[in-house]
């Protein structure tokens, strides 16, 4: 019964993502979208979105340590991670996000650092839970 | 209509025949349903590719909006709907919108994870048909098949309705704002209002309202063409006028009524963006360097320009998107019934009265458009704007009665613009005016981002003659000059500012506008800016008086319309009459010819239109000049689309209309698809 261990942590593991608030009603349009012929669509994205923000990230830190700061260019930034994350519906990091943007647009910096630390760990803490979720999902595919 | 015979860049042939491709599918719509998708965001991006392909549609897409706008150029029937993130690297996805308005006439929805109100509107007034917030979800997708059949039916309608109601959608005084928020309207109440008034018009329409509308792409030269006439005509004039003026076989009125349409919210959009500006001589300034190079370009140039880029895309676009402007067209009238119209929230009361303002912004816009737009400009829209120019005063241009020759209209336009130089600025930004206004009306395509700029431009126009000069032809002073030097600047302007014969934008603005009613309206509105005009030119109390003449032209072939502007003009007519009848003939056949022809090319020929009017204005023009000029912009004033200006009134309504109007699917076709299919 190995496939249906598998299957039941896998619908655990998910449950409790959703649960806890990392992720919303966008990833299972996701997983609505994988079908036979892209299999594994939601890994696909999830993967994109990895790469793709961490250049993201990448540029928000220059930003952030870039002296003044120039809050319009670091608004931007977080405008694409935060439509980015809430495609793939990252609820934690999108809600981190949208923080951000409002000591953005108070100028406050150290408002800014702070709130982008959360980002981070956000960002890192659900790319971890999906990297175990989706791999768990693979391999029950794989024995079924 | 033989489309394919059209010269240059219309497109009727290639619609139809995409139209055909798509008969075999049309049971299954909106299923194969071409959509092209530009997001900068790759993650995002996937995930609509993925959507769209769930929905059974042919995605193509884009990282980047240069990409995108090339492909749709390359294959500018090859796409049913556009879908663009606003927040785009390389370029602004508003910018981008008001590019394909003009020159595609696509649907386009706006995509953002911002649902700010601003920039909502933004996407409203810019002519966006719908905005999604993101993330989207693909219920959302699933019905954008719905903005595809809209536009369809809306071009449809103003295509069957045009005969009749060209001028009737056009009210210029009340319906500026609301008129326009769909062609559907137009042909709905104004058609009523205009039927009787164009009565006449229908007879010359009849012929091309039972053919099925093909999509007609705005290329750049045909744009250009239009915007000669319109500028010669006045943006109050009606389609059946720009029409024949601009003689480009196989356009329908109603494709220039819509493309008149498009063209008026846009100058109106301009106009309420300057506005805001506040400046006037801001604007101007604005718009004269953009408009500058744009009157240099002068047909060829203005391709050129506007594909090396010197135009901003922006202005451009702008100018396209007003000139185009699905814009609900208020334009036409605008000028005199902006006030009236205010239902434009971003524009500025001021942009209403003036034609003027109009002028310059569209000159501004049409010459940041035409840089912005590598369009390739037909040489129908080169010849109108000589024409134009022509008419402005240049005795010695011979304007080829079709086809602008890229080559020929830069001469042409040299000349003039020597000649008038000074006088090109004022009527530069007339011209401007008209032309944008006009083009809202005669857009089949209508481009609801040109509505928003034409919708500015109007208001602008009606009422500040000074801000035509200014405003518009500040930038591009050299521009104003007509002198072929710069042929962009005006000549495609909607009006011929004063002496082009027959059609002075500005008057026609008054007249046409609301095309039957309004003519005397467009005369009073047309009025305004005379005066101010004259103010501002004192140099050129004369060109008025061409102008006037060009008024009194088009209401000889527009009785609705025309009448107002006769009165006005009588005096000015005189020697003009002449012009006049002759141009009534060309008109006509002009006005069926070119109205198919445009596209992105309109805005370089409203500009260089502008310019070429600003010519003929100085010069009191040569008749046969003026008669191939109002050849060009005789888009019939009962066709000028019904609305003017009053973008953003235009946009709303349009929006409304499309909802509310009962869907004939079955009547018109759309590139792919039958219409008889699909389901509404």
């Amino acid at each position: 019964m190995d496939r249906n261990r598998l299957h039941n942590q896998v619908a655990s593991m998910r449950r409790s993502l959703f649960d806890q608030g990392y992720l919303d009603d966008q990833f299972i349009q996701l997983e609505e979208l994988q079908d036979d012929t892209n299999p594994n669509f939601v890994q696909e994205v999830v993967t994109l979105f990895y790469n793709d923000s961490t250049r993201l990230i990448q540029n928000i830190e220059q930003a952030l340590n870039s002296r003044p700061i120039d809050f319009c260019k670091l608004d931007d930034y977080m405008h694409q991670f935060k439509g980015s994350s809430s495609s793939i519906g990252a609820k934690k990091v999108t809600n981190e996000c949208t923080a951000f943007r409002e000591y953005c647009n108070a100028e406050n910096a150290e408002g800014c650092i702070r709130s982008f630390q959360q980002v981070k760990q956000e960002h890192a803490i659900l790319k971890r839970k999906l990297e175990v979720y989706l791999q768990t999902v693979r391999q029950a595919s794989q024995t079924a | 209509m033989n489309v394919s015979s059209v010269k240059g860049s219309m497109s009727i042939s290639s619609s139809t025949s995409t139209w055909k491709a798509g008969d075999t599918i049309s049971d299954q719509f909106p299923a194969g349903l071409r959509v092209l998708v530009v997001d900068d965001d790759p993650t995002c991006l996937m995930i609509l590719e993925k959507m769209l392909i769930a929905c059974l549609y042919k995605v193509t897409k884009c990282n980047r909006a240069e990409t995108a706008l090339s492909k749709l150029r390359e294959n500018k029937n090859g796409y049913d709907i556009v879908l663009s993130d606003v927040h785009m690297p390389d370029m602004d996805g508003f910018k981008l919108l008001e590019h394909i308005g003009l020159e595609m006439d696509l649907p386009v929805i706006m995509m953002s994870a911002d649902d700010g109100k601003q920039v909502v509107m933004k996407g409203v007034t810019h002519g966006a048909c719908d905005y999604l917030i993101k993330p989207v979800r693909i219920e959302a997708l699933k019905n954008i098949w719905q903005h595809v059949v809209r536009k369809r039916k809306n071009e449809w309608k103003e295509f069957e309705q045009s005969g009749s109601v060209e001028e009737g959608d056009r009210q210029p005084k009340q319906s500026d704002d609301a008129d326009y928020s769909s062609s559907a309207n137009e042909g709905n109440w104004k058609g009523s209002k205009r039927r009787k008034d164009e009565e006449e018009e229908t007879d010359e329409r009849d012929d091309t309202s039972t053919l099925k509308k093909p999509r007609v792409v705005w290329s750049v030269e045909l744009h250009q063409q239009f915007v000669a006439a319109v500028n010669q005509l006045g943006i109050d004039t009606v389609p059946k006028k720009i029409l024949e003026l601009m003689n480009v076989p196989g356009l329908t009125r109603e494709n220039v009524a819509s493309h008149l349409q498009k063209y008026r919210l846009y100058l109106r959009r301009l106009s309420g963006v300057s506005q805001h500006q506040s400046n006037l001589s801001t604007i101007i300034s604005a718009q004269d360097p953009t408009f500058g190079s744009l009157s240099s370009l002068s047909g060829l140039d203005l391709q050129t320009l506007a594909a090396t880029g010197q135009l901003p895309a922006q202005s451009l676009a702008r100018l396209q998107a007003a000139g185009l402007g699905r814009a609900t067209a208020k334009s036409a009238i605008p000028i005199t019934l902006v006030d009236q119209r205010n239902i434009f929230s971003f524009e500025n009361p001021k942009l209403r009265f003036g034609e003027g303002q109009q002028q310059h912004m569209t000159n501004k816009q049409q010459v940041n458009l035409l840089h912005g737009i590598p369009t390739t400009m037909e040489p129908k829209q080169l010849v109108s704007l000589r024409h134009a120019a022509q008419s402005v005063g240049n005795m010695n241009m011979q304007v080829p009665p079709h086809g602008p020759q890229s080559g020929q209209n830069n001469p042409l336009l040299m000349q003039m613009g020597q000649q008038q130089q000074q006088q090109q600025q004022s009527r530069g930004q007339i011209l401007v005016d008209s032309t944008i206004n006009h083009a809202p009306r005669l857009s089949s395509m209508g481009q609801p981002i040109l509505s928003n700029g034409m919708a500015t431009n109007v208001s602008s126009r009606s009422g500040i003659p000074e801000n035509i000069r200014a405003p518009g032809y500040s930038q591009t002073p050299s521009m104003l000059n007509f002198p072929m030097n710069h042929a962009s600047e005006l000549p495609g302007n909607c009006f011929p500012l004063g002496s082009t014969p027959g059609v002075s934008n500005l008057t026609s603005k008054g007249a046409f506008q609301e095309d039957v009613n309004s003519e005397t309206k467009g005369s009073g509105g047309f009025m305004p800016s005379y005066d101010v005009f004259n103010d501002l030119n004192q140099h050129k109390p004369q060109s008025w008086e061409l102008q006037n003449v060009g008024i009194a032209f088009d209401s000889s072939q527009h009785s609705n319309s025309l009448q107002g502007n006769l009165d006005l003009t009588q005096s000015a007519l005189g020697q003009q009459g002449f012009s006049s009848g002759q141009m009534n003939g060309h008109n006509r056949s002009a006005a069926v010819a070119s109205k198919a022809m445009f596209s992105t090319g309109d805005v370089k020929e409203l500009r260089s239109a502008q310019n070429i009017n600003q010519h003929l204005n100085n010069l009191l023009v040569d008749n046969t000049i003026r008669v191939k000029s109002e050849r060009v912009c005789d888009t019939s004033p009962a066709n000028i689309f019904p609305d003017h200006f009053g973008q953003d009134d235009l946009m709303s309504a349009l929006l409304k209309q499309q909802e509310s109007v009962a869907s004939s699917e079955n009547e018109f076709d759309f590139d792919g698809y039958s219409m008889n299919n699909i389901p509404v």
